[in-house]
């Protein structure tokens, strides 16, 4: 049987330095929260660890996610440490494709039966089997069939771990979440639209590392990067606090690079590292670019209100009924206002 | 539906309902009322001005009395002047008020909201404190009274709370905020608390009766 490389031998292959690699180990002890101690722990595990076998599958997805992780930065120590995953099945990176892309999958599953790891971008439609397939087998069955002797799954991206577009009102295709289908194996949600390539490599590493899923929230996120708040982290908090706020995004509030909450930042209730770890190999995140944040890591953030709409807004559904209750009002004061003119004209006469 | 989808939709929507209904049908109701035939001969003319003038006057304690209510009016003041600024001068509220209103008017930073806010808190607290420890005040103290204070003290507290967050998460800590503020919305109307939008109402309407018949306003 061929002998599976380890990371610290692929990492020298690809000419890594000792130096480089501890830097990158020192990085991910920082990034995940643990102390400086736990360092040499990593860089044991990683090195010493054997290629894990990753299945990755595309479902109702727009390839973002892809996108995000292959155009991080590269060449970084992160992409290159991504790169000594076994990636057996990917079917918009693989060269193979049809019959040969489905045995690769195949013997993927049952070389490393029980051990390897299944990453899913996209959403899984349930209102008819025949809205997205691959290879004529539907998105439900496949994952279902590789999740079965899958060591761990790894939600990537909003419509996996959430249902994200697709799953927004009225889901057309019935779109669900990973976790809605797999509920026998642990499931890592990695939100995001897309995802930070830092955070889907840092859980990887922590995946190598001690062999088990790192804390999750309530939502099945990683804690690490998703236990504080974008507005908590963000570097135009204070500006917040002063009462400093754009109005327009072309205002001076907007020059001056005030806090973004009128124009309907969603950071106060958005759990991402954003704020931190940032993107393009840490140049900068949507708010520093100008743009208040979405919410993408949130369930349901499509729904979740409009964009541009501030958090604090009401979610009234119309003014008519408003207007309807005033009505009701005036009819209910003018039937309280006849019964005390009864009572009065009682008194009155009985006075 | 999480949580604070259900407050800032249907519990607010609902909150929203009931106090407009409830304010309406209070003050058409009062206003509907039948007046009293007054056979007097009136001692001045009681026009609007008379009305306006008592509405002032009554913001102050008379003379005679100062002395002895100068702690509970103050406390009053600081309570009222803080709960007025946290509601209409905090940005995300003015925010939430533009939602629906159309328009936005200047806030104040957020610390002195939060300072104004904690004032208010303080003072409501001692206010409290002096209805349980005064014989009269409690004689005359019942289930309205008590309930109307937590309803609006309750609000103050879990709002000073999102920035402090005591271990919740933010969007849970604003979404008992938003529950709150509902809460108040609902009994408004129907208890004590209507004196905010009734109190220029009656004290207009006792000007206008008092100097009808010569009181000294």
């Amino acid at each position: 049987m061929k002998r599976t490389p380890t990371v610290g031998e692929v990492l020298r292959a690809k000419g890594v330095s000792r130096r480089g690699f501890l830097k990158y180990c020192a990085t991910t002890a920082s990034i995940l929260a643990l102390p400086p101690s736990m360092i040499p722990r990593i860089a044991e595990a990683i090195e010493s660890a054997r290629r894990p076998s990753v299945i990755w599958l595309s479902f109702q997805e727009c390839t973002g996610c892809t996108e995000s992780l292959t155009r991080s930065a590269a060449p970084t120590v992160e992409g290159l440490i991504f790169d000594t995953i076994s990636l057996d099945y990917h079917h918009t990176l693989q060269a193979a494709a049809g019959d040969q892309a489905e045995a690769a999958r195949h013997a993927a599953m049952e070389e490393n039966d029980g051990g390897y790891l299944v990453l899913v971008d996209g959403s899984i439609p349930m209102g008819n089997p025949g809205f997205s397939t691959i290879a004529g087998i539907s998105n439900v069955d496949m994952l279902k069939e590789t999740v079965a002797g899958a060591a761990a799954v790894v939600a990537i991206g909003s419509c996996a771990a959430f249902g994200g577009i697709p799953g927004a009102n009225p889901n057309p295709t019935g779109a669900v979440s990973v976790m809605d289908l797999v509920t026998d194996k642990p499931v890592i949600n990695v939100p995001g639209c897309p995802p930070i390539p830092t955070v889907m490599t840092a859980v990887l590493a922590h995946f190598l590392t001690f062999g088990a899923i790192p804390d999750l929230d309530k939502h099945g996120r990683p804690m690490t990067f998703f236990g504080t708040t974008i507005h908590d982290r963000c570097y135009r908090r204070p500006f917040y606090e002063q009462g400093k706020f754009a109005n327009t995004f072309d205002d001076e509030g907007a020059k001056a690079g005030w806090c973004l909450f009128k124009l309907g930042c969603k950071g106060p209730t958005t759990y991402n590292a954003c704020a931190t770890a940032k993107w393009n190999s840490g140049t900068s995140f949507p708010i520093e670019a100008g743009h208040p944040c979405l919410g993408c890591s949130e369930p349901n953030f499509w729904d979740a209100g409009g964009f541009y709409e501030p958090l604090s807004t009401g979610n009234f559904d119309s003014g008519e009924k408003l207007a309807g209750a005033a009505v009701a009002g005036v009819a209910l004061g003018a039937v309280a206002a006849a019964a005390g003119r009864r009572r009065q004209a009682k008194f009155t006469k009985e006075g | 539906m999480d949580l604070l989808e259900f407050a800032k939709g249907p519990a607010l929507q609902v909150a929203a309902y009931i106090l407009v209904a409830g304010s309406i049908w209070r003050l058409v109701g009062i206003v509907l009322l039948k007046e009293k035939p007054d056979y007097s001969e009136p001692r001045q003319s009681a026009g609007l001005l008379a009305a306006l003038k008592v509405i002032y006057t009554r913001s102050f304690t008379a003379a005679p009395f100062k002395a002895a209510t100068l702690y509970p009016k103050m406390l009053a003041y600081v309570m009222h002047i803080g709960l007025f600024a946290v509601v209409f001068l905090f940005v995300p509220h003015i925010m939430f008020f533009e939602g629906f209103l159309g328009i936005e008017w200047p806030g104040l930073p957020n610390n002195i909201i939060y300072l104004l806010g904690v004032a208010a808190v303080v003072a409501s607290f001692a206010l409290l404190v002096r209805r349980l420890t005064s014989p009269v005040l409690k004689l005359i103290s019942n289930f309205d009274d008590y309930f109307s204070w937590f309803a609006t003290v309750l609000p103050l507290i879990t709002g000073l709370m999102i920035p402090v967050r005591m271990g919740l998460r933010y969007e849970t800590i604003l979404a008992i905020h938003i529950l709150s503020v509902a809460l108040l919305m609902i009994w408004l109307p129907f208890g004590k608390l209507g004196h905010t939008f009734l109190v220029f109402v009656t004290r207009g309407t006792t000007g206008m009766v008092f100097e009808r018949r010569g009181a000294k306003t």
